[in-house]
């Protein structure tokens, strides 16, 4: 017994060494592109040419790459300064509708109910990519063609099913009491929400914006569809034009400073409220 | 008012203070769900209607539109370059998703064991997901670029090739960049979802197997699996539906080549509608992607709603 328990010590001992060199070496190959671009980046233009071996810069540091991107066209500050725009935009509007959606839904009794609610999440079955045409003709109609504001109702609308879907949970899982309490304390219908029930369903705030800011910041098709004209690009459609050889040969160093541009917020956002992710993720799923 | 009655909290006058709340809440329900039913209806609802009705038109994008019936589907069956777009979706759909889940599976099985570390190869294995399919695309055309990139020089150094080999240039490299490229950048998702349902399969299951003497094999195959079926369902359906909606890797790193032959389905709408300008055509086209896809989204979804319906 006590020879059976030692070698089963000692194979964990050797599982765990191997578990986790195993590990590691994934977690390197997942991560290595990501590192390799953002290093690259340092690389001064002639260095940036050459194939990036090493990654990292060998003939001096610069930030040459980061200043020739912004020479191109309107600029790489001026892209990213749309679509930090167009993705806080859609954070805070999608935030705001779907909190009210999901009170809406989960808190009260009106007629259609169940069908507009239906309809809401069904549009998460239709691809959205088959009514670009329409959106492109109704922005149009209503003079926001090539618009900002045009792309950030798009965008909020596509954000919309999930969020709801996630801001309804986030106020069923909410007892009714709680409300009830405050109602009896005089508390009107809007400071009730704000008040009392924000604190609450704060966490399913946090997924939904965290997901529409991902969503958003890094959406493509939409923004190079209704974005025609080059001041209105967002960094995903300047990259892909300055990739494409549009400002002349193509720039790699530049365009891995482009790529670490959009990547960063994204890497850093998600480190910080990775357990909102999941959340959402899993949230998703389960139901 | 209210307050004073509740705070009465006899039975009847409980109900009067509920009903008076029903009565009011008709509006102010509606109030508040009005503007994002509202912008579901500008920037969907009506756009769906649209796409519908625009695909019997003639409908360039200067001038004036023709209602032509059903000529636009009748061209779309005589549309070869549509179908092989649609094959080469199907293709890379049936493709990037056995591949998916061939690295998926593991992961998720390997971050899934509570030991030290596990959470943060998790997050190492996800990083990709949240990386944008753009700066992805153009990531790795960086990476897979004969010159400047690292692959085939790397290979070339390695002396695994003679001289610099370009992998975009012909079919088979250029499609096997982009599935590595896909796993890369989506198997982390797909394992964050299997791993939930990995989790709620209970151990007292897996230890009495074990205790039976079932190896590895056997339990995964016996217990895992059919406990897991719905979790699988909903992973191939997000898989299959953003597979055949593919776009932003193959219009940045290939623009459809080598030879137009990695043009998917929304590539060829797009072409047709934005570039070509043909919009009628495109919404027909748009018409019969959206069916083929909400098809398969049911199909899928019975799956996901009856676990023992075989």
């Amino acid at each position: 017994m006590a020879a059976a328990n030692r070698i089963r010590d000692n194979r964990t001992l050797g599982g765990l060494v191997a578990e986790h060199s195993v590990g590691l070496f994934l977690s390197v190959i997942f991560i290595a592109p990501i590192v390799w671009a953002i290093l690259s980046t340092f690389k001064p233009p002639s260095e940036a040419r050459q194939p990036p071996i090493p990654p990292w810069p060998t003939t001096g540091f610069s930030i040459q790459n980061y200043l020739t991107l912004d020479s191109f066209g309107a600029g790489l500050w001026h892209s990213a300064q749309n679509s930090i725009f167009v993705a806080v935009s859609s954070v805070v509007l999608t935030a705001v509708i779907s909190l009210l959606a999901g009170y809406g839904f989960s808190r009260f009794r009106f007629p259609f109910k169940n069908f507009f609610f239906i309809i809401i999440l069904s549009t998460i079955m239709i691809p959205f990519q088959s009514i670009l045409t329409p959106i492109f003709l109704i922005l149009s109609w209503l003079g926001l063609q090539n618009t900002l504001t045009g792309l950030v109702l798009v965008y909020v609308t596509l954000q919309l099913p999930f969020s709801i879907f996630m801001m309804r949970n986030a106020f069923d899982a909410v007892p009714k009491e709680i409300e009830e309490a405050a109602r009896i304390d005089g508390a009107r219908s809007v400071a009730l929400l704000t008040k009392i029930m924000l604190p609450l369903v704060w966490p399913g705030v946090v997924t939904v914006a965290l997901f529409a800011f991902l969503n958003t910041w890094n959406e493509f098709l939409a923004a190079l569809v209704l974005m025609t004209d080059q001041s209105k690009f967002t960094l995903p459609i300047m990259m892909t034009a300055v990739q494409s050889g549009r400002f002349g040969a193509i720039d790699w160093g530049a365009v891995q400073a482009g790529v670490t541009v959009m990547m960063i917020p994204c890497l850093i956002l998600f480190l910080l409220l990775q357990r909102f992710y999941i959340r959402g993720l899993t949230a998703g799923a389960v139901k | 008012m209210s307050s004073i009655s509740a705070k009465a909290g006899t039975v009847p006058v409980r109900r009067t203070v509920r009903s008076s709340k029903v009565d009011r809440s008709h509006w102010i329900g509606l109030l508040y769900i009005a503007p994002a039913i509202a912008l579901v209806t500008v920037f969907f609802v009506i756009p769906l209607g649209m796409t519908a009705w625009m695909s019997l038109h003639n409908w360039p994008l200067m001038g004036g539109h023709r209602f032509i019936g059903l000529d636009n589907y009748v061209a779309i069956t005589k549309d070869v370059r549509f179908w092989n777009a649609l094959k080469f979706t199907l293709y890379y759909t049936v493709i990037v998703t056995i591949a998916i889940f061939a690295v998926a599976f593991p992961l998720a099985l390997f971050v899934e064991k509570p030991r030290p570390m596990a959470g943060v190869y998790r997050t190492a294995f996800f990083m990709p997901v949240v990386v944008g399919f753009a700066s992805a695309s153009l990531l790795w055309a960086w990476l897979l670029n004969v010159d400047s990139g690292l692959f085939s020089p790397a290979a070339q150094m390695l002396g695994l090739t003679e001289k610099k080999f370009n992998l975009l240039a012909t079919f088979n490299p250029a499609f096997w960049s982009i599935i590595v490229m896909v796993v890369w950048k989506v198997a982390g998702f797909t394992m964050v979802i299997l791993m939930t349902g990995l989790q709620s399969i209970p151990t007292e299951l897996q230890e009495a197997a074990k205790i039976d003497g079932a190896n590895a094999w056997q339990r995964f195959r016996a217990i895992t699996l059919p406990l897991m079926r719905r979790t699988v369902a909903l992973a191939l359906i997000l898989s299959v539906a953003g597979s055949i909606l593919a776009f932003d890797q193959f219009y940045i790193l290939l623009r459809g080549g080598p030879r137009n032959s990695t043009i998917t389905a929304v590539y060829w709408i797009f072409n047709q509608s934005f570039v070509s300008f043909k919009l009628g055509y495109g919404a027909a086209l748009s018409m019969v992607l959206l069916v083929i896809l909400v098809v398969l989204s049911l199909v899928q979804l019975r799956l996901l709603r009856n676990p023992e319906g075989t």
